[in-house]
């Protein structure tokens, strides 16, 4: 490949909350290369095999469960993309985002001092004011969907417009959706130009990539449109928008990061990754994090460079967390709701 | 103390021990010291050895070192015990069998973590490989037992089992032995592993929990002493190894001319070739699930890595970056991918090869290991072909790695052993996959994944690997006899072949010579001598003297004719049509020939009618013989192909001179291999006759070779042959011993029977127990999704 190998970045442990590529160099993206991604085999059988045995192969117990927990809590993006949202509603949500944990499991566990938040609040443009008013001081980003979202079958103008807009309102970061007819056309000059215009409008917003992979369907399709967000200057790429009847599964994870892997060793620029949809308990918020640390090291277990897109996994696991102090099993309904 | 803001940082995984006390309290039970488990109750314990946790040294139970008398006892209990349970109806049977799969479930995490201990594995792979196996192959057994009679009708039990198995998967072995041997009816003396007998003796526990009449399961401790005694026990019918090829050869040498059924499944070195084409990452983490699974002690262990040149040295980044993410220690923490070796001495011979095989020039890449009796996930590169690390079976977690640069290249380097158990390849082409796999000379064949099993596939090798195959309907064949012919008047020995002129006088019209039929070509024999053949009444003509350098040529031409396994099944029809047809035009001067041998008119009428008929059954099998698609895992076909041997040898019964030779040569090559054939030794002229229909039937050169002389003497150089896949002897029981012995160089599949037990002219002298001795089955695993 005709690219210069770079050293990767090094990057450190953050204090929370952080900024998505918070640590590290912003990828610049690069000029459209399909070689990179158009002979790239996969072979989905042993991607499941992989992802299967994954969760067999590491096991954290007690104070290292909790501390997993405490990890994966701050790496979420407590999101609300729902039809009835209100001002009042994305108030809440960021009262939950600044206090995920109860102060009694935050004091039992030791981490009274500790500033302890989700790692994003993620919601619709015309939500993105209230959220940052509610999250001032916090340090806590506001992310907000944009370009179309969840199908992006919207005039790119308007799409275009839309970030604007919501980098104005006060968006830190933007969770973009692509055209997915690109990807099943293979039409990746389309592709190219369209995210590289996105991210020219994100202006200093950090640009997060969906791909619904669930409409993508193929390994191969999910590699090169990972590819191809990267080279047009993604900070992160994410799985789905929760919308689609697929959402992030452990095979198609797997695909993501070894693309960012490989256009990291290319390039040397580190990109995030965030799964979204479907995950709800505590003990996948471990599975994703072992895959993470697997794959791509420590380093991949910051929110800077891993999120989870999943509110409901944030109950689940603080009622964990609070048997981990008490050593009694927790109900919800002594929990802060989101 | 750590705390969870120090865990914050590290994102460690910390410890996560698995709890040993159940098994630990049943050990303390223990401390006496077992006894060996015969007909059904524990005896007072002998004289002891001690069993040791190979992870951190600790002393686990005593064992009992299993006797020749000890033997003898358990082998009477299962002699005793044998009619009465194979009279069982086949439903009864299967209930016990699916009560010991039940129980073994329901004891699963106890035997999980006792194995561990015994063994030195991973605690993931006792409890999520190792016993689910255990049950499924019971599970599967009991479905076998249920259905013998519909399944098998006409095949009876072989009796006695005797079986040794290995230390690297101790319980699972033992099922896959037990299994199909007490669904069939057959009662077993089994000696586990010295380095790891304890599952076996908790199995033996759930047995009698079960309710498992006593006498059928007999289970034996010691070492190879005690394996040495059960093989040479004479009560016993069957006796199924798993371990070395070294071992492997010794007890062929040992069980020659017993009798005794045998199945071998030995060493391995297997190839797991990546393509450029294949998804490097999934080859990546297929390199893990071949040698970096039961810490390499695993028979079909990918232990060479061949890739294409074109992607090796990105292959090699991918594998380093994966390897140093390996966890080795402690086997019962639930984080641990490499456990312990299980043995001293194990680690000590891995040290061994690893060392030549550096002093030889290769370079080491290692992971890191604690200290103690464990070895770092190793990969070799710089191994040419000649190392020692390319040819031995390591049994550790070392892998070699080697370019190839073309699907030839790649096919000629992983067909460079001696062994063939397994092979893995990894491309997302399918016709070059299913190219390699057909091509590549092992039992089974992983395309895109690796150390995949399943109850419901055979498995087993080709070549020194072994024969007979476990799981599966072909596992089942494996304990299942047809009455074999018997007779009451076993062949003589012929009198030794007589190369001075006889004094039988000149026959009627143009002297006829017969001479041998080697490459397409009749040929004089090396020697220069020629035989007296006698007739009823006097000599009859004079056949080549052939010895073993025309062997040595015969072999040459037979291995030469490969184009003949690779035609399909149609064209080898047509072939072996024709070679009726042309029989059939011959008749009267076949049935002339062998009335001058002396038999009677409408004998020789009706042998070379029967001779006809036989052409035409094998041509009708040639495209019909078919293998199977085993229902196993879900999205994978399991492709049981039958494949021919090879080469075969046949050396034929000195009756029937036409019937002996046409009824073993057909089935052989309708199958697809090519043969070297010693005819009668008494009446050899009637085959010398039909190389004249081989020559017209469009045979193509060197699928029949033809050695006419004396019989023992040529098929001794075919035993002895390394190229010689295959050997089949009919005639006296001496002979067969020797063949049988002389057979264990290369550990080549034998069938020998009395040359004079089988009637050849009737149902005896043809049939599907042909066409299985004269192939092979490859099972060929496609994974599949998208």
């Amino acid at each position: 490949m005709a690219v210069d190998v770079k050293a990767p970045i090094q990057g450190k442990t953050h204090p929370v909350p952080a900024r998505t590529g918070a640590g590290h160099e912003r990828n610049p993206g690069m000029p459209l290369t399909p070689e990179m991604f158009e002979s790239h085999a996969l072979n989905r059988s042993a991607a499941e095999r992989r992802t299967a045995t994954l969760a067999a192969r590491r096991s954290v117990k007690k104070a290292y469960q909790a501390a997993w927990l405490v990890n994966a809590l701050r790496c979420i993006d407590l999101t609300t993309l729902a039809g009835d949202d209100t001002a009042a509603r994305v108030r809440r949500l960021c009262a939950k985002a600044r206090n995920p944990l109860a102060p009694h499991i935050k004091e039992g566990l030791g981490l009274g001092d500790m500033p302890l938040t989700t790692g994003a609040v993620c919601v619709y443009p015309t939500m993105v004011n209230h959220a940052a008013r509610a999250l001032e001081g916090s340090g806590i980003p506001v992310a907000s969907v944009a370009t179309g979202f969840p199908t992006g079958l919207m005039p790119l103008n308007l799409r275009l417009e839309e970030i604007r807009y919501a980098v104005a309102e006060g968006a830190d970061e933007i969770d973009i959706v692509i055209t997915r007819e690109h990807v099943l056309t293979a039409n990746w000059q389309a592709l190219y130009d369209e995210i590289c215009a996105m991210r020219e409008a994100c202006g200093p917003a950090h640009l997060k990539a969906i791909l619904a992979t669930g409409d993508l369907q193929t390994l191969r399709n999910t590699y090169a449109a990972s590819m191809v967000a990267m080279q047009a200057g993604a900070d992160f790429i994410k799985t789905s928008t929760g919308k689609e009847s697929v959402n992030a599964t452990l095979p198609v994870s797997l695909v993501m990061i070894r693309a960012l892997r490989d256009y990291g060793a290319v390039t040397g620029y580190r990109i995030g990754f965030k799964p979204a949809g479907g995950m709800k308990s505590a003990k996948e918020a471990l599975t994703w994090q072992i895959l993470m640390k697997e794959e791509l090291g420590r380093d991949w277990l910051n929110p800077d460079l891993f999120r989870f897109g999943a509110s409901s996994m944030l109950g689940d696991i603080e009622r964990q967390l609070e048997h981990h102090v008490t050593g009694r099993y927790a109900s919800s309904s002594r929990h802060a709701i989101a | 103390m750590t705390t969870i803001t120090d865990i914050l940082s590290s994102m460690d995984y910390g410890p996560s021990p698995e709890d040993s006390s159940i098994a630990l309290g049943w050990l303390e039970r223990h401390s006496g010291g077992f006894g060996h488990f015969i007909n059904g109750a524990f005896t007072k314990p002998g004289k002891t050895f001690t069993v040791s946790n190979p992870a951190t040294g600790q002393e686990l139970a005593k064992v009992t070192q299993g006797t020749a008398a000890d033997v003898d006892t358990a082998v009477t209990a299962a002699r005793k015990a044998q009619p009465k349970w194979a009279a069982l109806a086949g439903h009864e049977r299967a209930k016990y069998l699916y009560a010991l799969a039940r129980h073994v479930q329901q004891h699963s995490r106890f035997l999980a973590v006792l194995e561990s201990l015994d063994n030195g594995k991973p605690i993931r792979e006792s409890r999520d490989i190792d016993i689910p196996l255990v049950a499924r192959h019971l599970y599967h057994h009991a479905g076998w037992a249920e259905l013998l009679e519909d399944e098998f009708p006409g095949a009876e039990p072989i009796g006695v089992c005797g079986q040794v198995i290995p230390w690297n998967f101790p319980l699972l072995m033992l099922a896959w032995k037990i299994a199909p041997a007490l669904a069939a009816g057959n009662t077993v003396v089994l000696k586990p592993a010295e380095y790891t007998p304890l599952t076996a003796l908790a199995f033996a526990e759930i047995a009698v929990e079960c309710g498992l009449p006593k006498g059928v399961l007999n289970i034996v401790t010691g070492d190879g002493e005690t394996g040495a005694a059960i093989v040479a026990h004479d009560g016993i019918d069957k006796i199924a190894f798993t371990g070395s090829t070294e071992v492997g050869r010794l007890i062929r040498r040992q069980t020659a001319g017993s009798g005794k059924s045998l199945t071998l499944e030995l060493g391995g070195k297997s190839p797991f070739v990546v393509f450029a084409d294949a998804d490097l990452d999934a080859a990546v983490e297929g390199v893990v699930d071949a040698i970096w699974f039961n810490q390499g002690q695993v028979c079909c262990a990918g232990a060479r890595i061949l890739v294409a040149e074109a992607v090796a040295e990105r292959f090699e980044t991918l594998l380093k970056a994966r390897m140093a993410t390996l966890r080795v220690g402690d086997p019962l923490d639930k984080s641990t991918d490499i456990g312990a070796i299980v043995h001293p001495v194990q680690l000590d011979r891995i040290r061994d090869l690893v060392g030549q095989g550096v002093a030889q020039g290769a370079v080491l890449h290692q992971g890191t290991a604690p200290e103690g009796c464990f070895y770092p996930p190793t990969l070799a590169t710089g191994v040419e072909p000649a190392s020692i690390l390319a040819t031995e079976e390591i049994f550790g977690p070392v892998v070699t790695l080697t370019p190839f640069r073309t699907p030839a290249d790649a096919l000629s380097l992983a067909n460079n052993t001696r062994y063939g158990l397994a092979a893995s390849i990894w491309s997302e082409n399918v016709n070059l996959c299913l190219d390699i796999a057909s091509k590549i000379k092992a039992g089974v064949i992983w395309i895109n994944c690796t150390n995949v099993f399943d109850a419901g596939a055979g498995f087993g090798g080709y070549r020194e690997s072994g024969f007979g195959r476990e799981g599966g309907r072909e596992g089942m064949g494996a304990y299942l006899a047809h009455p074999a012919p018997r007779t009451k008047k076993p062949e003589a020995a012929p009198p030794a072949p007589d190369a001075t002129p006889h004094t039988g006088g000149q026959a009627q019209g143009i002297d006829r010579t017969a001479k041998l039929y080697i490459a397409g070509k009749q040929t004089r024999p090396d020697s220069g001598y020629s035989y007296t053949v006698q007739g009823g009444k006097a000599a009859v003509g004079l056949a080549g003297l052939g010895n073993r350098k025309d062997i040595r040529n015969a072999v040459e031409a037979a291995n030469k004719a490969t184009g003949w396994g690779k035609a399909n099944g149609h064209n080898r029809a047509q072939v072996l049509y024709y070679l009726g047809e042309n029989l059939s035009a011959r008749a009267p001067e076949f049935e002339e020939r062998l009335r001058s041998f002396g038999a009677g008119k409408g004998a020789a009428a009706e042998e070379v009618a029967t001779a006809i008929r036989r052409c035409f059954w094998y041509a009708a099998q040639a495209d019909k013989f078919d293998g199977a698609v085993h229902q196993t895992k879900s999205a994978h076909g399991t492709l049981a192909m039958n494949e021919p041997l090879g080469v075969i040898g046949i050396a034929c019964p000195l009756a029937h001179p036409l019937l002996g030779f046409v009824s073993t040569v057909l089935p052989a090559i309708s199958m697809g291999n090519s043969v070297v054939t010693v005819p009668s030794q008494a009446h050899p002229l009637a085959a010398t006759d039909f190389y004249q229909v081989l020559e017209t039937s469009d045979v193509p050169a060197g699928v029949v070779n033809i050695v006419t002389g004396p019989r023992d003497d040529l098929a001794k150089t075919l035993a002895q042959h390394d190229e010689v896949a295959g050997m089949w002897y009919f005639g006296t029981p001496d002979g067969g011993r020797m063949v049988e012995a002389e057979s264990a160089g290369n550990l080549k599949q034998t069938w020998v029977e009395d040359g004079a037990a089988r009637d050849w002219t009737g149902a005896e002298g043809q049939g599907r127990i042909f066409l299985e001795h004269a192939t092979q089955v490859k099972n060929i695993w496609v994974p599949y999704g998208e």
